[in-house]
């Protein structure tokens, strides 16, 4: 079938003004958006800027948005569209640097700032530290992020508002502070307590719909919200 | 032009870079250079676990895991080097659990573990559980946990920055030259330890479970550096790759009960594996679904097979093993298992194939997957680089673009992890302290000089090829010739088709002339580190008159150990490959006849 990609176009270098390029060209049901993609850059235009790595949507490198949505390019194909015509831009709120390609930047500054590592100072054991499965269960959600930022950047109060941390960032947090063998939940806590944190979020869902890890990242910010106002952890 | 001095400069942030850079951190001034962002790296899609003999549900030993190690690799692994990292294996995930990797649990709180390919109960003979698991994005969890202590320690990262050139000095290392991709700015990075990190070469291959950004970077520097790969004959082609795609389907699938089914609807392994079945060594795997479809017996005649882990079929074969839980009861999965244990999997299959693998069985196929494979190391991560193993001073390479050899012909599933996790550690510790007695040496005039003549010569050339053309032709030949199964023809005619490329190669025209991720020219630089890969393997493979783990031939059978049993060492010289060979190191275990 013959399907019709219009692709945002930015080159600093190029001196030309943003604007869109339209490709046709011949695709099976199943092709992913990145091999429609790579066709393009191997076949028609080499200059063509995106990044991309596992193809299979576990290294988050392929964020961009898909007739207007948040998607991963290798995980969105071609008989999943409901058109033969598909708008392909790069995704909001982050400093576009070529093409498809963003200065991610100020999303990894943000994700930094919430302390997404483990902190535990008691010596640890000869052994493993134990955890039941139960309490192993009260994170797993997310666990699975990939940092694409495909829900940060799918958050109008994201747009408006550089400083707030975002999804992203509030996920990654709420991995270590539901984690039971974690000591720093508090100090997180606080971190996402201040002007830019959680209180940003408005609850309007599209990072849960954008996440292609199926996280329910709207569920873990509310998660975190009820903590900061509970003083504990439920 | 920028210039920059770190006493040890790692190359790649996967498993093995972030390892090293946190473990020379603490005592050496340290830089990572990686093209990708670091959780990028291929090490986030390893699925089903990381080996350690914990013995957390059953009776297991290192000993257990060497020995399994030992004969997963066709008695080409060196055994110093595998007692080491079995040894080691067992505190290293330790220490991961303490860096708060989050790993599934048993119901006693401790780490869980699952039954692997080649993991084995030394004394019955049957599978025993040593992986260590979460879920089946165990390689996520390591990749992601490595990244957040680095983040922790404050470890210094040149974020999408491509190395071109190793520098060496005298015989010893001085640094690198890489490219920055943002604004194409060449940058001198002044060092005493090089460690390289780069990850594998499964790009060489038409269908693959590896990343785009699996080009074989780390080998092809070095090659051009003068300094050898090893065993590069030796790629691990995974019994189950989604067909057409590649996407890996973990081998943890089978770890939980699935099993392989031909076209006849028989679960052929047990023809070839009694004891183990669809648990034995990879190798043995692919070659007999190789065989099974060559006899027509894929599905519907296809050049595919059904792996099957539907609850019927997974408790039907589990009945005719005897398989058992650890408290002695007959083992039982139900759908929330499978789906609680391999949510990823059914995300894959769902997502890619529209299949719900709890309902039906996946269509798969052998893909190409690991290289065993690579610039040759010691077991601290020093690089040797002739028949004698002379070290390259400050020098180090770790997790897959080295060769220890801790994987010989064939590598055992979940050995690939804790390779990264060990290797990347001691190379490291042993950088630091290196860098703690040796001076910076003087750089020569214009370091940058051979990989501005390699970048131009790319820039410059005015050709009609294209890239894509020659990548397919080289994957494609590759996959046929140089693949599961192997005959002299079809690797002569590999090694000349791949030759025709190189030449051609020449001939290309890139549409990017910009400095801005020009994405364009790195990937004909990549594609320029495939067909060296390519060529060495070909040639490495070629040579070898035998069949032993992954290098299979229809023409030479058996093992040969009189005449084989030893390394190859391939360097690319005077626009062609020269082959040594050095000796395996065999202490406890004897190499003996294979069964599974």
């Amino acid at each position: 079938m013959q399907v019709t990609l219009k692709i945002f176009r930015y080159n600093p270098e190029d001196g030309r003004k943003k604007h869109y390029d339209t490709f046709t060209l011949d695709a099976d049901p199943t092709d992913r958006i990145l091999d429609l993609l790579e066709q393009i850059k191997g076949s028609e235009d080499g200059t063509l800027g995106f990044r991309r790595a596992c193809a299979h949507g576990v290294c988050g490198s392929d964020a961009i948005r898909i007739n207007g949505v948040n998607r991963l390019a290798c995980k969105v194909l071609v008989q999943d569209l409901k058109s033969r015509k598909v708008t392909i831009e790069p995704i909001l709120g982050l400093p576009i640097e070529k093409d498809l390609i963003i200065n991610m930047e100020p999303f990894f500054d943000h994700y930094r700032s919430v302390m997404p590592y483990f902190v535990n100072d008691d010596p640890p054991p000869s052994k493993e530290r134990l955890q039941s499965p139960e309490d192993r269960e009260r994170f797993d959600d997310t666990t699975k992020c990939i940092l694409c930022a495909a829900c940060s950047t799918s958050c109008p109060s994201y747009w408006v508002n550089e400083e707030y941390v975002g999804p992203a960032a509030i996920v990654n947090a709420h991995r270590f502070i539901f984690d039971n063998r974690d000591q720093a939940a508090s100090e997180r806590l606080e971190i996402l307590n201040e002007q830019f944190g959680v209180y940003r979020c408005h609850t309007i869902f599209n990072c849960t719909d954008a996440c292609p890890r199926d996280i329910q990242v709207t569920q873990a910010i509310g998660e975190v919200k009820k903590a900061i106002v509970n003083g504990r952890l439920d | 032009m920028q210039k920059h001095q770190y006493e040890v400069v790692v190359v790649g942030a996967g498993g093995a870079g972030l390892t090293a850079a946190l473990y020379a951190s603490h005592k050496a001034s340290t830089a990572v250079i990686s093209k990708l962002y670091p959780t990028r790296s291929h090490t986030g899609a390893a699925q089903g676990g990381i080996g350690a003999a914990l013995g957390n549900t059953e009776e297991d030993h290192p000993e257990w895991h060497a020995f399994d190690t030992v004969k997963g690799s066709d008695y080409l692994g060196d055994q110093e080097a595998i007692d080491f990292m079995a040894d080691e294996a067992v505190d290293a995930v330790y220490e991961l659990e303490h860096m708060g990797l989050p790993f599934s649990r048993n119901p006693d709180g401790t780490i869980a573990q699952r039954p692997f390919g080649g993991h084995t109960n030394n004394e019955t003979g049957k599978p025993v559980r040593r992986a260590c698991y979460a879920a089946d994005r165990t390689g996520h969890m390591i990749l992601q946990t490595l990244f957040q202590q680095s983040i922790k320690n404050k470890v210094r990262f040149f974020d999408e920055f491509y190395v071109l050139d190793l520098l060496i000095v005298d015989g010893k290392t001085a640094g690198v030259i890489a490219l920055e991709l943002a604004t194409g700015e060449m940058h001198i990075f002044h060092s005493k330890t090089v460690i390289i990190a780069t990850g594998g070469h499964g790009r060489v291959w038409e269908i693959t479970s590896n990343a785009y950004s699996y080009t074989g970077d780390g080998v092809a520097l070095t090659l051009r550096r003068g300094i050898p790969a090893e065993d590069m004959e030796f790629f691990q082609f995974h019994p189950t790759g989604i067909y057409r795609m590649g996407i890996l389907i973990t081998e943890g699938v089978r770890g939980e009960g699935g099993v392989l089914i031909n076209g006849e609807g028989e679960r052929f392994m047990e023809r070839y594996a009694p004891t183990v079945k669809d648990l034995a060594s990879r190798d043995v795997i692919s070659r007999a679904m190789y065989l099974e479809m060559k006899d027509g017996r894929g599905i519907d005649g296809k050049r595919y097979l059904h792996m099957d882990v539907t609850p019927e079929v997974v408790n039907h074969y589990a009945d005719v093993d005897g398989r058992k839980n650890p408290d002695g009861s007959p083992y039982r999965v139900t759908a929330s298992d499978i789906l609680n244990k391999l949510p990823d999997i059914i995300d894959f299959c769902e997502t890619y194939i529209g299949i719900n693998p709890i309902s039906d069985p996946m269509p798969v196929q052998p893909t190409a997957h690991y290289a065993m494979g690579g610039i040759p190391t010691n077991k601290f991560g020093e690089v040797v680089v002739d028949e004698k193993n002379t070290i390259l001073p400050g020098l180090y390479a770790a997790g897959e673009v080295a060769c220890v050899s801790v994987h010989g012909a064939n590598r055992l599933g979940t050995n690939a992890l804790l390779d990264l996790i060990i290797f990347g550690k001691y190379s490291g510790l042993k950088a630091a302290e290196y860098s703690a007695s040796e001076p910076y040496l003087d750089l020569p005039k214009e370091p940058e000089a051979f990989a501005m003549q390699q970048l131009d010569s790319i820039r410059q050339s005015k050709g009609n090829e294209r890239m894509i053309d020659i990548a397919a032709e080289m994957k494609q030949v590759m996959f046929d010739h140089v693949g599961v199964f192997r005959v002299e023809e079809g690797m002569q005619q590999a090694v000349d088709k791949v030759r025709e490329l190189k030449e051609r190669f020449k001939e290309i025209t890139i549409d990017d002339k910009g400095l801005k991720f020009n994405n364009n020219l790195i990937e004909a630089w990549e594609l320029s580190n495939l067909i060296d890969i390519a060529e060495v393997t070909a040639v490495s493979a070629l040579a070898r008159t035998e069949s032993r783990g992954a290098h299979s031939r229809d023409d030479y059978s058996e093992r040969d150990d009189k005449n084989w049993l030893k390394h190859t060492l391939a360097w690319m010289e005077n626009g062609g490959v020269r082959l040594g060979y050095k000796p395996v190191q065999i202490t406890k275990y004897k190499p003996k006849a294979r069964a599974y």
